[in-house]
């Protein structure tokens, strides 16, 4: 602990290791109560839901107020599905690196509605720009698992030709941009996509994750600055999760009272969503892309969730927030409060949600068998190594010939 | 054919471009309706409308992570950073994003930008308006990196640069914008109409990227250099009366080393110049090439003509650019040694 009392403000979460895990200070408001505003309204006049949030699911798992998306029961469980999905598949993979088959792998435990709701909601030919953890994404547009789990083992088969780290995925026909390690990055880069589109005459519009710790980063700012002064189709998302690896979401918000109000300083629609309510997160995702569409510009949202899991398989939380703060977590798990609302509608049931975890479960694992027939990073096959040289440019030129010469391939 | 300065000269390749290519836009901070604090987006935005030459926000690097997105979405943005020494804003969207995409993504997303950007001394900039910071972007892999020294390479270069599959930051000596300048403070501005290079077609033509231009052939040795001091070289080799063979690099990378190397082997002997402070500079890496290259051909160790290793000044300008008289010292020292 310090000896001294600070000279200048250092925020610091309510709790830390050893203690218990309290979020008595997060005031959460009642579902259905945030109002649904036209499309068409001014940025500056969101300033309510960008301090607010809007939640579909209540307490009783029905879905109430203005925000409901009243989704088909199919489409629902077709959510379920691709969550389930994702949170078995991140599972095995962990379970993997901890075995040594993989250098690295990043899970997206508690936030899998962030990924999926958005990318159900939007077309599929909308450009995404994610960063690490919207794996989700893949799942819901359908990329196959053996590709995705080729690129994380960087086999013989990774589209990637094993030049990124596990979990960069690329998918250029599923429009999912490449991911970089460099955080932020990618926010402004979806915003001259968004305006490429415009400029095209194309109905497509882009979106885009960060996390809260990114938000600090100067690419947020220009972002926001490019999305607003062009008007692009754009939906820009934070995805709020508390955590930025050691760091809580208080270190980048500093006095600010939610992320999503920082996009009212920029006149942007700006929208704070509970996270952990698939139908929330679905019905912003398909306000913000509605608005787009219709050019009446960029939506800020904001999904407020916990990272439910440490921050990759490099990190222990055990060293800085209390155990068991996920189950504290008051906007609950995304997968049970879907499971329970379908449940409740009587369009899902115990029995049949068990046997949906067995199944991808074996998927998963028949998955893996099948990609280790490509290769692994340990015992190869690999990519052959002089395409080490390739895509540098378009060519190689001298330099890139030579070397390959020197190594010998 | 038409006279031009090396502005005019870059103004008509994007009018050439912006005319063939519908997908060819260009922006920056005061590149739209003003057409550029250097007047070379002059014009085109009323010919070719506000969606095609618009001003940006005074955000490098939201100007090339906007370069980026549009590229990717297959238009062909020709983004201009105004001045080089304020390039470093946008510094991580080049290095980690712009160069890499292709790498990254095995080819199935590509950035085909071009950053143009005015650079180099010797206008009373001071410390940010004359910097030469080339060698930062030759460090990276991925981007190829292109100085003019004329006119005419300048638009045939600058076509090039827009019609390459591969993003390229192309940099613009502002020195010579309006004239050649061989290094002679306090001269009068020569202008480009006198200058044969200032002759310039006004149609589509480009220069291929990569490719060196011996500017004065010579036996005595060879100087390597380009932008601004390609004519700080000749004016030396004309004073002193020492036959250089002088190579306007034009291409910086990749590096035309056949033609450096067919010169040194020939010459024996060899400068390498830059505006650039000297440690680390494009120079250093030039000189160890040529010396792996070319080692039982020197008969003299390889010369550095650079910047000093201090940032640029303003009062002290004409004892910090390496003028004739650097050059001439260096000649002799290498004749001699």
């Amino acid at each position: 602990m310090a000896h001294t009392d600070p000279r200048f403000h250092v925020p610091a979460p309510h709790v830390r290791p050893g203690d218990t895990p309290d979020f008595s200070h997060i005031e959460i408001p009642p579902a259905g109560t945030a109002r649904r505003p036209d499309v068409s309204i001014a940025g500056s006049e969101t300033l309510d839901l960008a301090l607010g949030l809007v939640r579909v699911l209540d307490h009783n798992h029905q879905a109430v107020g203005e925000w409901d998306p009243k989704l088909e029961p199919e489409i629902m469980r077709e959510g379920l599905r691709h969550m389930v999905l994702t949170r078995v598949y991140d599972e095995r993979m962990q379970k993997l690196q901890r075995q040594g088959k993989m250098s690295f792998y990043m899970k997206s435990m508690g936030e899998e509605a962030v990924a999926v709701a958005a990318a159900m909601a939007l077309e599929k030919t909308d450009m995404v720009f994610p960063s690490y953890r919207q794996q989700g994404i893949l799942f819901a547009r359908g990329r196959d698992i053996v590709d995705m789990m080729c690129h994380c083992i960087s086999n013989s088969r990774d589209n990637l030709k094993g030049r990124q780290l596990p979990v960069h995925y690329t998918w250029a026909e599923g429009d999912f941009f490449s991911i970089s390690g460099n955080l932020t990055t990618q926010f402004p880069q979806a915003v001259g996509y968004a305006m490429a589109c415009q400029f095209k005459g194309e109905s497509r519009i882009t979106a885009s994750w960060i996390g809260d710790g990114s938000s600090a980063e100067g690419d947020f700012h220009g972002a926001l600055v490019l999305a607003s002064t062009y008007r692009a189709p754009v939906i820009l998302n934070i995805v709020n999760n508390q955590w930025a690896i050691s760091t809580f979401q208080g270190m980048a918000a500093g006095a600010s009272e939610t992320f999503a109000l920082k996009g009212i300083g920029y006149g942007l629609a700006s929208l704070r969503i509970d996270g952990n309510d698939f139908l929330a997160v679905y019905a912003a995702t398909k306000w913000a892309a509605e608005r787009a569409r219709a050019g009446h510009g960029a939506t800020v949202i904001e999904s407020y969730t916990y990272r439910a899991d440490a921050h990759s398989t490099s990190d222990d939380p055990s060293g800085y927030r209390p155990k068991g703060e996920a189950d504290a977590w008051p906007l609950g798990d995304p997968v049970e409060r879907l499971k329970n609302h379908l449940i409740g509608l009587g369009e899902w049931d115990e029995e049949r949600h068990a046997a949906l975890e067995k199944e991808l479960d074996q998927l998963v694992i028949a998955s893996y068998k099948e990609a280790e027939t490509f290769g692994t990073l340990h015992d190869g096959p690999l990519s052959p190594v002089q395409t080490m040289f390739e895509d540098v440019y378009a060519e190689p030129d001298w330099r890139l010939r030579r070397q390959r010469r020197d190594l010998g391939v | 054919m038409s006279k031009m300065n090396m502005i005019q000269a870059l103004n008509s390749a994007m009018d050439n471009m912006m005319e063939r290519d519908a997908n060819v836009l260009a922006f920056g901070e005061d590149a739209g309706y003003f057409g550029g604090v250097f007047r070379v987006t002059a014009g085109l935005q009323e010919k070719y409308g506000l969606d095609r030459c618009f001003d940006a926000p005074i955000n490098e690097a939201a100007i090339v992570a906007m370069a980026i997105g549009m590229a990717a979405n297959g238009l062909k943005p020709v983004a201009e950073i105004q001045f080089s020494d304020y390039i470093f804003p946008g510094f991580d969207q080049i290095v980690s994003e712009l160069s890499r995409l292709r790498y990254r993504t095995a080819g199935t997303f590509t950035a085909p930008v071009v950053i143009r950007t005015p650079s180099g001394g010797g206008i009373r900039g001071g410390q940010t308006h004359s910097m030469s910071p080339e060698a930062f972007f030759t460090h990276i892999p991925g981007i190829q990196v292109v100085m003019p020294s004329n006119p005419y390479d300048a638009k045939g270069l600058l076509i090039a640069a827009i019609e390459s599959p591969d993003p390229v930051i192309f940099f613009e000596p502002k020195r010579l914008y309006n004239g050649p300048f061989d290094g002679g403070a306090g001269k009068a501005l020569e202008a480009w109409g006198k200058h044969p290079k200032g002759e310039v077609p006004e149609d589509h033509y480009t220069l291929p990227i990569g490719k060196a231009d011996v500017v004065r052939e010579g036996s005595a040795m060879t100087i390597v250099t380009y932008g601004t001091l390609v004519h700080v070289a000749l004016a030396a080799a004309e004073q002193s009366g020492i036959d250089a063979e002088i190579i306007d690099l034009r291409t910086l990378i990749p590096y035309d080393i056949e033609t450096i190397a067919a010169s040194v082997n020939k010459t024996g002997r060899c400068i390498v110049a830059q505006e650039a402070p000297r440690t680390s500079g494009f120079g250093a890496e030039l000189a160890a090439q040529i010396q792996e290259d070319c080692f039982f051909a020197l008969e003299a160790p390889i010369k550095r003509v650079t910047g000093w290793d201090t940032p640029y000044p303003h009062a002290h300008e004409w004892s910090y650019f390496p003028g004739p008289k650097r050059f001439i010292n260096a000649m002799r020292e290498v004749l001699e040694a």
